[in-house]
């Protein structure tokens, strides 16, 4: 609708066009593109009037993108060389990105920082923006799974604190399932959620992948003892064989007593606040997920900032990640999103230090572990739920099973093996 | 000769745009389907290795693939027949003389078909739901216990099965009811008038003036459900153990999840021939039937 176009607003496009002709702006007045994911692209709209009081010159262009297209668009905008400077990139994606040879390398520019300290940040959430031994992201914040319980039910089971070893748990899935009957059960493990088995086979001390990322390992005993554990608790009816697509509302179930335990992350605070009825908020309660002996490590998700090995505006890409990354503006992060800061220092913020509910994250985050930095892992972890579920059903035993997985995965990083050996013999 | 040239110009710019937008990316697919494309390949064209018929092969030995090819094939065998034989008796009983409203009827139950199949899939699993759902509500009143529709391997197709079947027979229904007004009244008069049955007039009179309309909506039915990708992507996610989970769905997931595109177009040039072969296979036996 040309016509009713306002002439100032046709004048300022047409400025517009013609600055972008005229090569790039003067060096007083930049811009940079930023791409964020789907509630953080809202959420960092809200932070970034401050980013520009302190740099007037440099204007920020924030585009939203949707968690379900986000990977897709990230491809087809690196194939057609039309890239972002910043971006939000869930950490899983890294490995794959970097393998593109799409992200700028790190390590200098953070060596250099006076923000941003890798010290100051949790070790397995750093570990995932490092791939063969370059940084090519800063964590933003971070996603881990740990135990959100009823804290009545379990008391009623004859329990005063959280389990802390397996040993411990069984007891407790066994002795909840006594008390609720056939029809109740003690823990939820969604079928078509793979991270409740990533988070027991990462407590184990065999990697998931062996010789550099080249073979599965899932063999080993610690991989077999983790799918032996996950199997006990359907086969011994702790745990109801279902995916949570057939779970109506999951937190109406909790509220129902219809499971005990659930692993979750940390937007579920927000949630079983919001959603359960007042009388049973006291009921509820978070910890850290139990290990074999002691307690166990957890995944390391979440999403860090990367910049983009074809920006030509790195420099305020950067000042624009180091001001994302101090403790002050993360834990206003934290107060509009929820998500929580993958930095030491940003913790000792009052709406988190005062959080009972997060205060298991804190302790959880000290313990977890990055996943193998493959661009195969996605595809590895979806197989890994695939035979799980096989497993669960009785089609295979845990030896069968991990036997499976090792061929099925050990296909899908043929084409690996090949590129890591040509790069070897290549001088 | 200068007519024939005219007549390639005429139909020149219609060929080049089927050329161009259908050829062209079919070849391409084809020469894809003979590479070992992925995300390495994306990063540097050095990474692409020219596979012959390895993907085809690896295809062949692959337990997805077979399990894809049976659950859509299970999915044909008894979606079509269900959905040509709902349509046809919807068909009959929205043009039978008897039927009050037929406008309203026919409009009713052509309604799914206008609907998206995201939106009624949700509504689909709250029907289907083990402990709320209205289906198992209904066969617990018949004292059968309930059945886990979507979360138990065996019942998760039939139910994708009933859920498309209700989604799509509104559309051969109305292609038939068309084909039903075409029969001429005379032939049902002149069957009444020699004394024949209300079976015998429908297998002897309006069963064959349908055949050609049956037999095209029989050929596009299946080529459809041999497509079988919506239904259970927002259902099931092709579970529960890959039951629900079709050949196009695993063409999606090599594809555009884990970007094996060589492998993606070897399953789409798979699914073409099945196709091609399984209509080759329908026109020659209906055509058997039709000509005695």
């Amino acid at each position: 609708m040309p016509a009713s176009c306002p002439p100032r607003q046709f004048l300022a496009l047409l400025l517009a066009l013609s600055g972008a002709g005229c090569g790039s702006a003067s060096p007083s007045h930049r811009s940079i593109t930023v791409w964020a994911v789907g509630r953080e692209g809202e959420v960092i709209a809200q932070l970034l009037p401050e980013f520009t009081r302190l740099h007037p010159n440099i204007e920020v262009r924030v585009q939203q993108l949707p968690w379900s297209t986000a990977h897709q668009k990230l491809l087809t905008a690196f194939a057609a060389d039309a890239t972002p400077d910043l971006c939000q990139l869930g950490n899983s994606w890294i490995p794959e990105f970097a393998a593109l040879k799409a992200l700028e390398p790190l390590d200098e520019r953070a060596a250099r920082s006076a923000v941003v300290q890798p010290a100051d940040y949790f070790q397995g959430i750093w570990d995932t923006s490092v791939v063969d031994g370059h940084l090519y992201g800063v964590p933003w914040y971070v996603d881990t799974r740990l135990l959100f319980y009823r804290r009545d039910l379990l008391r009623r089971a004859g329990f005063a604190e959280p389990p802390r070893t397996w040993a411990e748990w069984s007891r407790m899935l066994a002795a909840i399932k006594r008390q609720v009957g056939p029809e109740r059960y003690s823990v939820l493990l969604p079928l078509n959620e793979f991270e409740p088995l990533l988070v027991l086979a990462l407590q184990q001390p065999d990697p998931l992948l062996r010789d550099g990322g080249r073979f599965g390992n899932f063999e080993s005993s610690g991989f077999e003892r983790a799918l032996r554990f996950y199997r006990e608790a359907f086969v011994r009816g702790w745990a109801p064989p279902v995916a949570d697509t057939q779970i109506s509302n999951v937190w109406d179930e909790f509220g129902h007593g219809y499971y005990s335990f659930y692993i979750s992350g940390p937007w579920n605070i927000e949630e079983f606040k919001r959603r359960l009825p007042p009388g049973e908020q006291g009921t509820w309660m978070t910890a850290p997920m139990p290990g074999p002996d002691g307690l166990g490590a957890s995944l390391a998700g979440g999403s860090a900032l990367v910049v983009f090995r074809r920006s030509r505006h790195k420099d305020d890409a950067w000042l624009l990640l180091e001001f994302l990354s101090t403790p002050a503006v993360q834990a206003r992060f934290y107060d509009l999103s929820g998500d929580l800061p993958p930095r030491r220092s940003s913790w000792t913020a009052p709406q988190l230090a005062d959080n009972v509910y997060a205060r298991a994250f804190r302790e959880q985050l000290e313990r977890v572990r990055a996943t193998p930095r493959v661009p195969e892992l996605e595809r590895i972890v979806t197989e890994m739920r695939l035979v799980a579920e096989r497993v669960v059903h009785g089609d295979l035993s845990v030896e069968e099973g991990a036997g499976e997985l090792d061929r099925t995965v050990d296909a899908i990083l043929a084409k690996r093996r090949w590129m890591l050996a040509r790069a070897a013999a290549a001088p | 000769m200068r007519a024939s040239h005219f007549g390639w110009l005429f139909a020149a710019p219609a060929l080049v745009i089927i050329g161009v937008f259908f050829f062209l990316p079919v070849l391409g697919a084809l020469a894809l389907s003979l590479t070992d494309f992925d995300l390495y390949a994306l990063a540097d064209l050095r990474n692409l290795r020219f596979v012959g018929l390895d993907n085809y092969w690896q295809l062949m030995h692959s337990r997805e693939f077979w399990g894809a090819l049976g659950n859509t094939c299970y999915f044909v065998a008894l979606g079509v027949p269900l959905s040509v034989l709902a349509s046809l008796l919807t068909a009959l009983l929205v043009s039978s003389r008897l039927t009050r409203w037929p406008a309203l009827f026919r409009t009713a139950l052509f309604a799914p078909v206008v609907t998206t199949v995201v939106a009624v899939a949700l509504v689909w699993r709250y029907l289907l739901h083990t402990r709320y759902g209205l289906l198992n509500w209904a066969l617990g009143a018949l004292g059968v216990h309930p059945l886990d529709w979507l979360g138990d391997p065996h019942w998760a197709m039939p139910a994708i099965v009933l859920f498309a079947v209700w989604k799509n027979f509104g559309y051969n229904m109305i292609i038939l009811i068309a084909a039903l007004q075409a029969v001429p009244e005379e032939l049902h008069e002149a069957a009444r008038l020699d004394g024949a049955s209300f079976w015998q007039e429908f297998v002897r009179v309006t069963l064959p003036a349908l055949r050609p309309t049956l037999l095209l909506v029989a050929i596009l039915t299946a080529a459809g459900y041999f497509q079988l990708f919506a239904e259970p992507f927002v259902m099931t996610q092709g579970g529960p153990l890959q039951s629900t989970m079709s050949v196009v769905y695993l063409m999606y997931d090599q594809a555009f999840k884990w970007w094996n595109l060589g492998t993606a177009s070897a399953v789409a040039f798979l699914l073409f021939l099945i196709v091609l072969v399984v209509t080759a296979l329908e026109m020659r036996f209906l055509r058997r039937i039709e000509a005695p």
